[in-house]
């Protein structure tokens, strides 16, 4: 049966072969039924759980008296609300303890594998899918997360949903969806040195507008996407979201593979086999449609800093703090005024002259072990400003671990930046780490919004390097000038 | 979920792009494992001053929209976080409608499922309509979900999309997780036809 949104081409034979985008691709592989107008149900094949938005789930399963339809496709982790200071003596907060209490009976009680706060497999619940090789290509991934878009890196169709959804999900392994519309972000050429998939991420949200994604999933192709680490592609479409998709998708190749195979939950021998084979037919075909198609070019990008309250308000290091009558319609105009109130910024001010009171490495979007080598890189053999209060949050106890082994964890310390233990952090504030009023933050997470990092914070998103640079200069600059001369 | 047939009610204007999640209720309201009572945190920091005091010059403070039924709102609204807790507490406000340029994806199902309907109007309509919600108390409007029209204090009468099943989930309150609980047998069809020809599909056990 044609869908609707798909081209069809006639071949020589008068057969009917349709094009199909990745996203089509994994689409139609899923629908379990369709409505008359179109919405369809979609059968979900891993669903990852925390405990923030989970607990109302789980409560509307017990009044109806539901069962979890199949626990075995369930992952649940504390992330949140843990604190990142030593754990084995208790939670003080009494919600947040509430909340990790009520996830840890509910797991139980309906049968969900379930990482708790001293396990060490625990961490950020967008880390830890791919690292358990949980996130498998070609396969439907959901989170009560908007951030869930990150395990599209591994080319398997990932979104957020609501509580709302989360139950139902957990009732029926299945979600009802209208299709989105498909869209292509296309880098092409190659990255300049030292300039990372966080800077690139941040480019094209600063190119296609926090609301360019709205109604679609992006597929992100093009030589410089093909040559980002595992790591960076998940960085990547980590802020697919930010750019207003539901999803991003990066089709699977031989680097997806490597990653995978002998995580603990990825497929073993003759199934492994068998997935590989089919993971390489998940490529968009010649000729299939895209609603929208953005180009980019790589050579172009320079690092990028935020200097407002929403991820788009991104420029080059380089540059100044924009002035807000430069932007075309009154609506940006206004809310740029109030963005540069907020953050305590004058138009005109270069960027890299801006101070900064506090550097947080971290979050699902850079807390992973390759995050913090560049860090490392960065500040070896350095000492952060004095001005600067600096923590590192590794994204989950295996990278804390790795990280240890491999020499960072303290190469950091020396440095002056406080190492934690594994969670959100200050990437939300949930927990005891944020900012107080006033603060400014060079920050390696991924939203800027007003309050995020605390109340009254002023929030600066960046690369890890730059972040690191940032550190040790005491306000933001471009890294590039701080790692001259040093081998990249 | 809450039937939702038609609507009458004061309108709030908030003509501001990107209004965010975070914004919309902020962190710590999310440490609830409940859904009610959140209206209290609608708009926290632009609601209240830092003492904890009304901020007057907060639309949703002033006299004339403190029982607003409907929120005008600018493009890109409810972006950023999926947090449920920003419908639910729109919904314990007592605002059941929110007309606005654009939505994010996540915020427009949630708002459904929590009974509430999200209109989508062109930005020169909502100008229009911003400006009407701005004279305040008398700034009524109506919604009729059936017909699929907004009409405003002036009388001018807007129509709206919206998908079909969707209406008739509001239009009729149903519960989507009993309906799609009925199609038990087309999901485990599915499931047998994937166990199948994708037995690497369940998670390997170590
Ligand atoms: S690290 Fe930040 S963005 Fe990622 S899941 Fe945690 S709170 Fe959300």
């Amino acid at each position: 049966m044609p869908i609707s949104g798909v081209p069809y081409f006639e071949s020589q034979e008068a057969t009917f072969l349709p094009a199909k985008t990745l996203y089509d691709k994994i689409w139609d592989a899923h629908v379990v039924s369709t409505e008359p107008d179109g919405t369809c149900l979609i059968y979900i094949d891993r669903h990852l759980v925390h405990e923030v938005t989970s607990a109302q789930a789980f409560e509307g399963l017990r009044l109806n008296d539901r069962p979890v339809r199949r626990p075995e496709l369930t992952l649940a982790v504390v992330d949140h609300n843990i604190p990142t200071t030593d754990r084995s003596k208790g939670i003080d907060d009494p919600e947040s303890k509430l909340q990790m209490d009520t996830l840890a009976s509910n797991t139980k009680e309906f049968g969900v594998e379930y990482y708790d706060e001293l396990d060490q497999r625990q961490g950020i619940v967008h880390i830890i899918g791919p690292e358990q090789g949980f996130t498998l290509p070609g396969t439907t991934v959901v989170c009560g997360d908007s951030h869930t878009a990150t395990h599209g890196a591994f080319g398997a169709l990932a979104h957020g949903i609501g509580t709302s959804e989360v139950e139902h999900v957990l009732a029926s392994q299945t979600l009802l969806q209208n299709k989105s519309k498909n869209m292509l972000v296309k880098v092409n050429g190659k990255l300049p040195a030292g300039i990372t998939a966080k800077d690139l991420t941040l480019a094209i949200i600063a190119h296609t507008g926090t609301a360019g994604g709205t109604g679609h999933v992006i597929e992100y192709s093009g030589e410089a996407i093909r040559d980002l680490s595992m790591e960076g592609r998940m960085t990547l479409c980590n802020m697919a979201i930010e750019g207003g998709a539901r999803a991003g998708l990066v089709a699977p190749d031989e680097k997806t593979f490597a990653y995978l195979k002998g995580r603990p939950k990825a497929p073993k021998g003759a199934h492994w086999d068998a997935a590989v084979e089919y993971w390489k037919t998940l490529q968009s075909d010649e000729g299939a449609h895209f609603d929208k198609v953005v180009e980019i070019d790589a050579s172009s990008i320079a690092p990028i800093v935020t200097w407002g309250t929403s991820p788009e308000d991104a420029i080059a290091i380089t540059d100044s703090v924009p002035d807000p009558m430069s932007f075309d319609d009154e609506h940006k105009q206004s809310s740029a005024s109030r963005a540069l109130e907020y953050m305590g910024l004058t138009a005109g001010t270069p960027m890299a002259e801006i101070p900064i009171d506090k550097v947080f490495i971290g979050s699902c979007t850079n807390g992973r072990i390759e995050d913090l080598r560049e860090v490392a890189r960065v500040v070896e053999g350095k000492k952060i400003a004095a001005n600067v209060d600096a923590m590192v949050v590794p994204g989950s106890g295996l990278v804390k671990s790795q990280a240890e082994q491999e020499g960072i964890a303290d190469i950091l310390k020396e440095a002056g930046f406080d190492w934690r233990e594994p969670g959100c952090s200050m990437c939300l504030g949930m927990n005891p780490d944020r900012l107080e009023p006033g603060e400014r933050c060079a920050s390696t997470s991924n939203r800027n919004f007003e309050g995020r990092q605390g109340h009254g914070g002023r929030t600066h998103l960046m690369s890890p390097a730059m972040a690191a640079a940032a550190a040790i200069a005491g306000h933001l600059t471009d890294v590039r000038d701080v790692t001259k001369g040093a081998p990249a | 979920m809450k039937a939702l047939k038609d609507l009458t009610g004061v309108a709030a204007p908030m003509p501001m792009i990107n209004v965010d999640t975070d914004m919309i209720i902020p962190k710590q309201y999310l440490k609830t494992i409940g859904r009610s009572g959140l209206g209290k945190g609608l708009f926290h920091s632009m609601r209240y001053n830092d003492d904890g005091t009304d901020n007057p010059d907060f639309v949703l403070n002033k006299e004339a929209y403190k029982d607003a039924k409907i929120l005008i709102a600018g493009d890109n609204f409810g972006c950023g976080s999926s947090r449920e807790h920003a419908a639910w507490a729109i919904e314990d406000f007592g605002i059941r409608c929110v007309i606005a340029p654009s939505f994010s994806d996540i915020f427009y199902n949630n708002a459904f499922k929590n009974g509430m309907l999200l209109i989508r109007l062109p930005q020169e309509q909502i100008d229009e309509l911003t400006t009407q919600a701005e004279f305040g108390s008398n700034a009524v409007f109506s919604i009729d979900l059936e017909a699929q029209t907004v009409t405003a204090p002036d009388g001018g009468e807007h129509a709206f999309e919206i998908d079909d099943f969707r209406k008739h989930c509001l239009l009729n309150g149903l519960d989507e997780i009993a309906l799609t609980l009925d199609k038990e047998s087309s999901i485990s069809s599915y499931e047998s036809t994937t166990s199948k020809t994708h037995r690497w599909l369940t998670p390997a056990t170590s």
